[in-house]
């Protein structure tokens, strides 16, 4: 799993019948100083996440098993958000 | 699997529900030399791993839901073993 910040959300209406219901957020990966790290993607949203937040999210097929018996087709979920971390003892 | 190093945690309330009870550690990728190398990431504890130990950590989901006793976690990197010692064989 990786550090994101909540960027933005992403709206379709026609879609694939799995992904109804499933949050879809735009997510900036960073890493643990909150520096960004890599491209923004869209990832799945287990835990109603806001605009600003600082989560953690997997990726690959795994992201799909958050949503149990729907068998989506994600390659990205955000399983957690922060409320804090502690890197080499400092909080972080 | 991969060697790492325990360099912090973190903690989250909203998280999904296979993360319940679990410890979420960052981990930095080793190389062979024991010196850091790459972007840390975050791994679900299931040794009792501790600060600045070096872990043996797997990448791969059904890996990981069986370590974890879970049945189709979205979660793919555990920490499942603490490193005593690598030996690579390497001649002087």
């Amino acid at each position: 799993m990786h550090f994101a910040r909540v960027i933005g959300t992403v709206w379709a209406t026609q879609k694939d019948p799995t992904l109804k219901g499933i949050p879809l957020r735009v997510i900036q990966p960073v890493d643990e100083t909150g520096a960004e790290n890599g491209e923004p993607l869209v990832a799945a949203d287990r835990v109603s996440t806001r605009e600003g937040d600082r989560v953690y999210f997997v990726r690959a097929r795994e992201a799909a098993k958050a949503f149990p018996g729907k068998f989506a087709p994600l390659d990205a979920a955000i399983l957690g958000i922060v409320d804090g971390a502690q890197v080499d003892g400092e909080d972080a | 699997m991969k060697i790492g190093r325990v360099i912090g945690r973190v903690w989250a309330t909203a998280k999904d529900e296979h993360l319940e009870s679990r410890t979420v550690l960052l981990v930095r990728p080793l190389d062979l030399n024991g010196q850091a190398t790459g972007q840390a990431y975050l791994a679900v504890d299931s040794v009792d791993a501790g600060a600045g130990e070096t872990v043996l950590v797997v990448d791969e989901g059904n890996s990981a839901g069986q370590v974890l006793g879970l049945d189709q976690p979205p979660i793919r990197t555990v920490i499942v073993g603490v490193v005593d010692e690598v030996d690579v064989g390497r001649s002087a």
